[in-house]
């Protein structure tokens, strides 16, 4: 036999690391391993580049050659012609004349300060929750943002949102007052009833009193002065921030061992997941009118909010139960073992994981729920496709369609994408396992 | 520590009085729907009593130490733990757990937490100490585990023996009068089992009640007062640890013996 000799070999010194070879590293590595890997892989990669520049080719001087000044689509014409014989370039001048329309709909030009203020109070307000680094006094405002927010954009006498605000904070107090006391159990619908009773009875008289004190209000605007991007932000917004909690809850619902609220939570997730989103905001819009009492104002911006909330935190609830049954059972274990009742366990162990797994799927529901609020166009509201196509409805911008759709397009694409951007920075921050 | 100064603390302890009984099972029965897998238990635990449970796989082990805080539910039946009768009443549940302690065989950490979180959490929530206090507490107990220097850590960046560890203080930050242990080292490379056995040796000089399930013989019979083997749910045998390795009774406990002792 060849083996080799069975001699004592000791390695004396060890052997340090070398850096890699040119052919390893830097840019040439990239585009060899990446592009140009074998023959198919190169044609593709020289199609493709083909195809992205006849792509660009065609688009870019549309866009970038666009008109900006003109009255009507009619004048753009002239002015392209006035340009060459072939050239075809976009009509820009139609968001230079109603952007301020595509953004707050008819809401009154000279309070346009108003939403803006709330937008960037908003801004302010979650960028707590979002970015934990920041400053905490901000949590403070994130409480009062939605009151403040809501009479900035409706307007009014201050102290009915004050009063509102109020309702909540008695509501707390209420709250932990119970539950240190022997009707623990009986906490939360206690506090539920008081909210509701004090929103009944007493939320508008208290306003009005404090009213008449100290007179503070700002003009108001009804909701259907309300329209274009503005509304759909107003809209996506309160539907995403409610419908986590409420997905959090039917999630929790669906996964209790108590059978009623399983099964209530089951038929609820069932029932509006099972129907089109269109259908309940028709039922919002038409429906409810035969059930409420007659003369009963009930906003109909208010009801899609509540459909659109009620929809997604369906999907949401089957997101987050996924991430719940991802979790292995020994985090339950671990936890119960420790003493934790189940709200502490759920709150501290349970759900900070199945959050994080679900934060793909939850991420994907909200950008979901965004773009659906478009769909209200269905039941009058007017949101930027409503009123794109009540512009081209006037004779001046009659026929137009592309730059519109872009501008709209462009909107909805940068809010979508930075949420999504956040996920993906959300997720690594979250990382801590080291698998 | 020497194996032989580990004999002689154990060997006084035996000498020792035991206080009162702290854990008092009774006719206990248990099913998994149709499959009855715990059979008329009784067992007696004294305070400061250091038992060793062992059997084959499938034999009702883990359940067992899993009824005593409520994990598992027996449907017939009594467990007593500490004066406080385990019924279907959450107050008493919840009371017990924070009376006794659970390591598991996948440590079941918290990962999303770090070290000193994961010992802290349960002091501050159910125990209600200041943040300051518990945090003090835990790095205490990681010290005499050990790991104080991995406190910042998160779970995933330690290895097996090191996770056990904290898993081990993580209990013992509640200051439980109770340990149970479920085959703690099964999980663990061969040359952490020691890093973990060594803690639990230590655990035991303090007094610590423990039941542990466990193949580790040599922790038998240097920690254990008594060894318990269990078959098909039920307890077959039970004796002081010499006697249960060098004069086993029943057949079954000899083929078990055999059969794990020939490695
Ligand atoms: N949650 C459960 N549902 C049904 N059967 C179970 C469950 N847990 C354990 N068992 C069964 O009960 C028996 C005892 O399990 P276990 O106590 O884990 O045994 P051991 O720890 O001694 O290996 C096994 O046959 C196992 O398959
Ligand atoms: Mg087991």
């Amino acid at each position: 036999m060849n083996r080799p000799s069975s001699k004592l070999f000791v390695r004396t010194e060890l052997i340090p690391a070398k850096t890699p070879p040119l052919s390893e590293i830097g840019v040439a590595k990239w585009v060899r391993e990446n592009l140009f890997s074998n023959t198919l892989n190169s044609i593709l990669t020289i199609l493709s580049f083909f195809l992205i520049y006849w792509l660009l080719a065609q688009i870019l001087p549309w866009m970038t050659q666009g008109v900006w000044e003109a009255g009507s689509l009619n004048e753009c014409r002239k002015i392209r012609e006035s340009l060459g014989e072939s050239t075809n370039v976009a009509c820009w001048a139609v968001i230079n004349e109603r952007w301020n329309q595509l953004l707050f709909g008819f809401y009154p030009p000279e309070s346009y300060w108003r939403p803006i203020l709330a937008l960037i109070l908003f801004s302010f307000a979650i960028s707590p929750v979002l970015f934990i680094s920041v400053r905490k006094e901000l949590y403070l405002l994130t409480f009062t943002s939605p009151f403040l927010c809501y009479w900035l954009l409706w307007g009014n006498t201050v102290w009915g949102p004050v009063s509102a605000a109020f309702s909540f904070l008695l509501g707390i107090l209420l709250f932990q007052q119970i539950s240190r006391s022997k009707l623990s159990i009986l906490s939360v619908p206690i506090t539920f009833v008081f909210v509701v009773l004090y929103w009944w009875f007493l939320l508008t008289p208290v306003a009005e009193q404090l009213d008449s004190f100290i007179p503070i209000s700002l003009t108001y605007i009804p909701s259907k002065e309300f329209g274009g991007f503005m509304l759909a932000l107003i809209i996506g917004i309160t539907g995403i921030i409610l419908s986590l909690p409420i997905g959090i809850l039917l999630a929790l619902g669906r996964q209790s061992k108590l059978l009623i609220i399983n099964k209530i939570c089951v038929f609820f997730i069932e029932i509006i997941r099972g129907v089109p989103l269109i259908v309940w905001l028709f039922t919002a819009s038409l429906l409810l009118n035969y059930f409420l009492p007659p003369g009963t104002n009930f906003d109909l911006m208010l009801r899609v909010v509540i459909m659109v909330t009620l929809f997604a935190s369906a999907y949401m609830a089957e997101v987050i139960r996924g991430g719940l049954a991802a979790l292995p059972v020994g985090q339950h274990e671990g936890s119960s073992s420790l003493g934790l009742n189940y709200w502490q366990s759920m709150r501290l162990i349970i759900l900070p994981q199945a959050l994080k797994i679900s934060i793909p799927g939850i991420v994907n529901t909200f950008i979901g729920l965004f773009k659906d609020t478009t769909l209200v166009v269905f039941i009058g509201l007017l949101d930027p496709i409503g009123l794109s196509n009540a512009i081209r409805a006037t004779t001046d911008w009659n026929g137009i369609y592309w730059e519109l759709f872009i501008f709209i397009g462009l909107l909805f694409f940068v809010c979508c994408f930075s949420m999504s951007r956040y996920s993906q920075f959300l997720e690594r921050r979250l990382q801590t396992e080291h698998r | 520590m020497s194996q032989a100064s580990q004999e002689s603390t154990v060997n006084d302890k035996n000498m020792t009085a035991f206080g009162e009984p702290i854990i008092q099972i009774q006719k206990m029965n248990k099913w998994f729907g149709q499959f009855h897998v715990l059979k008329e238990i009784d067992l007696e635990v004294i305070t400061g009593e250091r038992i060793v449970i062992c059997g084959p796989s499938g034999s009702g082990k883990s359940t067992l130490i899993r009824c005593i805080n409520r994990l598992e539910e027996h449907q017939e039946g009594q467990i007593v733990v500490d004066g406080i009768e385990l019924t279907s009443d959450l107050k008493h549940i919840e009371q017990v757990r924070r009376e006794v302690g659970m390591v598991f065989q996948h440590f079941n950490l918290f990962p999303h937490l770090t070290v000193l979180e994961n010992c802290a959490l349960a002091p501050i929530w159910v125990r209600k100490q200041p943040k300051a206090e518990a945090e003090a507490t835990a790095m205490s107990y990681l010290e005499r585990v050990k790991i104080p220097d991995q406190a910042l850590k998160y779970p995933g960046q330690l290895s097996g023996g090191q996770q056990q560890r904290v898993a081990i203080a993580r209990s013992l930050c509640m200051q439980p009068r109770i340990m149970l242990f479920d085959e703690p080292t099964s999980a663990l490379d061969p040359e952490m089992i020691k890093e973990v056995l060594d803690v639990m040796i230590e655990l035991a000089d303090t007094g610590m009640t423990m039941l542990v399930v466990t193949h580790e013989m040599g922790f038998a019979r240097t920690v254990a007062n008594r060894v318990i083997f269990m078959d098909e749910g039920q307890i077959i045998e039970q004796n002081e640890p010499e006697e249960f390795f060098n004069n086993p009774q029943s057949d079954r406990t000899k083929l078990f013996l055999s059969q794990i002792l020939q490695h």
